[in-house]
């Protein structure tokens, strides 16, 4: 299994007024390629960060971000862009959708980046619905679906890509205990069934369950790792 | 899904707003077609042609009249090849909106003056011969149904008659060729003849040529010299000196045009600017969201811009629209008070040349926004 995520001595800094505030210090990480992982810890920890930076929504003050061989920490601009279009989809706690947009076009959107005919993405997008169950959905807006339901048009816009990387921010923080488990499942079966290789920050011991391995952060820093309801510290 | 529909589903995202927003823009383009007609028309209706051409007024007031006796009297100057006289004698025909210029003029030396005017034989013939004719112009002739041989009575609110009466009648001898739109001329020698007293012998202002255009100069020093020392003065010019003269008096109308304009404009930014200003601030986790997918910073600040551009267009065009929907009934209501009434294709392109700017304007804020929008930042006041 080769090594999808690596991070080397990630340092992350927030200028707030005259204060620099550090947010994550000197955090290494390794994620395989096709691992389901989440990140827990108290609010502040810095595991929003450390999901930002690994996205490539933000950059590092210092250290070193590969993911599927590219330096994060090296590119900007226009080419993390290009990069996240291709290789990252992103899941939010608020699903942000565009609420002027049905379903079937949300899930569109990141195809108009790409070379794809209108007929081929407009079979994507059913394809992607299909795939999270609503495929019956498409002409619906954000505002006319369930919380539920608008999160799996979000995954559906996050997988229509066919990306390498799910990156989810709380993708159950919004929803009923009996819609997460639905969406935990949804993912699940992502990442069993597609291979997708999955990073969720969750606050929920259940949610984390799902996942292969969590993360534990503190204080900016990785605490301790655990695998399969085993926690053992890092170093 | 295109971002073209992306662009017009972000702008009926609230229908209400924007259809005010629309209709504002709309309305002030209207008004930029209607003012810009208006200063063409006046602009028009002093566009006279002729390098040979010497307009003579009273020195004091272009309202003073001038003694009919000036005709033979420049006439006799070596340099001056023919004079003709004209005078205001305004009215209306049938009911007030329905007024045009009418002048008293002699027939012969008219045509001969104002040969672009053309007229042919038999109707300047019937004109020259008939007392009581007049000649209108085709389009007057035309809005008005008027044949040859018809009675035209015209109401009077300057000059009544020696019987008393303010209703003056002619008939029609027929049409001449005339592009400034509507006129309508009587044979001057009847009103002289039927004016009240103190009307008679009395001529608004009188139009020389002269055989030889470099000799202008020297025929109106000639003219104004040879009643220097008058009770009636003259003050002659070239016809293009004559107009620059007129438009100028004229100009306050294209500076109030101007103002109000100006007044206009600055509204619509400013509450165009506030719509985009807000519509930004509703959209920027959604603005963020789309930089998330991989769209680059200046794709989604091209789609705010287009979304200001494409406002302001269709309002403009819609203004613009309104305007030539307008113009038919606008020229018959105003021709006979301002003259010739159209809406130009230039004016029109200037509107959507001014909508152009006035979306670059109104969407550059928010869209330098947009382009400089943080993600991290804008998720999180999510």
């Amino acid at each position: 299994m080769r090594e999808l995520i690596r991070c080397t001595n990630v340092c992350k800094d927030y200028v707030r007024g005259a204060e620099r505030v550090g947010v994550l210090r000197n955090v290494d990480l390794s994620v395989q390629d096709g691992t389901f992982t989440a990140l827990m810890g108290p609010s502040g920890s810095g595991k929003t960060t450390l999901l930002n930076l690994i996205g490539g929504l933000d950059s590092p003050t210092s250290g070193e971000i590969e993911v599927d061989g590219l330096r994060l920490d090296s590119v900007g601009g226009r080419d993390l862009a290009r990069w996240r279009a291709r290789s990252v989809g992103f899941v939010f706690q608020f699903y942000n959708l565009l609420p002027v947009l049905n379903a079937q076009r949300n899930v569109e959107l990141p195809l108009l980046l790409t070379g794809l005919s209108r007929s081929e993405r407009r079979k994507n997008a059913g394809l992607a619905l299909e795939i999270v169950g609503l495929e019956d959905r498409g002409k619906h807006k954000p505002g006319e679906l369930s919380g539920g339901q608008q999160q799996r048009v979000a995954i559906a816009r996050a997988l229509v890509s066919d990306p390498c990387l799910l990156v989810c921010d709380e993708p159950t923080g919004d929803l009923d205990r009996a819609t997460a488990d639905e969406i935990l499942e949804l993912l699940g079966t992502l990442h069993r069934e597609l291979g997708k290789t999955i990073v969720m920050v969750t606050h929920d011991p259940r949610a984390a369950d799902r996942a292969e391995h969590t993360l534990h952060m503190d204080k900016g820093r990785l605490a301790s790792t655990e695998e399969s309801g085993t926690a053992e510290a890092v170093a | 899904m295109s971002l073209s529909s992306l662009l017009w589903a972000n702008l009926l995202r609230k229908p209400t707003r924007t259809s005010l927003t629309f209709v504002s823009l709309a309305i002030a383009f209207l008004l930029f077609m209607l003012l810009q007609a208006i200063s063409d028309a006046f602009s028009g209706g002093v566009s006279l042609t002729g390098m040979d051409r010497i307009v003579i007024d009273s020195k004091y007031s272009m309202t003073d009249n001038l003694p009919l006796s000036y005709v033979q009297r420049i006439r006799g100057l070596d340099d001056v090849e023919q004079v003709t006289n004209l005078s205001w004698f305004g009215g209306y025909y049938q009911e007030p909106r329905n007024a045009f210029a009418t002048y008293p003029v002699d027939p012969e030396s008219y045509f001969d003056i104002f040969r672009e005017q053309g007229i042919s034989a038999d109707t300047l013939a019937r004109f020259r011969n008939v007392r009581v004719s007049a000649v209108a112009s085709e389009a007057l002739a035309t809005r008005y149904g008027w044949q040859p041989g018809d009675t035209i009575p015209i109401m009077q609110d300057i000059f009544p008659q020696e019987s008393g009466s303010w209703t003056w009648q002619f008939e029609l001898a027929g049409t001449f060729q005339y592009s400034g739109g509507e006129i309508l001329l009587i044979n001057y020698d009847y009103f002289n003849e039927a004016v009240v007293g103190w009307g008679k012998g009395q001529v608004g202002w009188l139009v020389a040529r002269v055989a030889d255009p470099a000799q202008v100069d020297a025929a109106i020093r000639a003219i104004d010299g040879m009643f220097e020392n008058s009770s009636d003065p003259t003050s002659s010019t070239t016809e293009d000196e004559y107009r620059r003269q007129f438009a100028s008096q004229l100009g306050d109308i294209g500076a109030i045009s101007g103002m109000i304009l100006m007044a206009v404009f600055f509204t619509i930014i400013l509450l165009t600017g506030n719509t985009a200003a807000q519509a930004f601030a509703e959209r920027v986790p959604e603005l963020a969201a789309m930089k998330t997918l991989g769209f680059p910073d200046g794709s989604v600040a091209a789609l705010v811009l287009a979304e200001a551009l494409a406002l302001c267009l269709s309002g403009g065009m819609a203004g613009v629209g309104v305007a030539w929907l307008l113009e038919p009934g606008l020229e018959v209501n105003l021709a006979g008070t301002i003259g010739s009434f159209e809406m130009s294709g230039w004016s029109a392109i200037q509107a959507l040349g001014l909508a152009t700017l006035l979306g670059l304007a109104v969407g550059a804020y928010p869209a330098v926004a947009a382009k400089r929008l943080a993600i991290v930042d804008a998720l999180r006041e999510r």
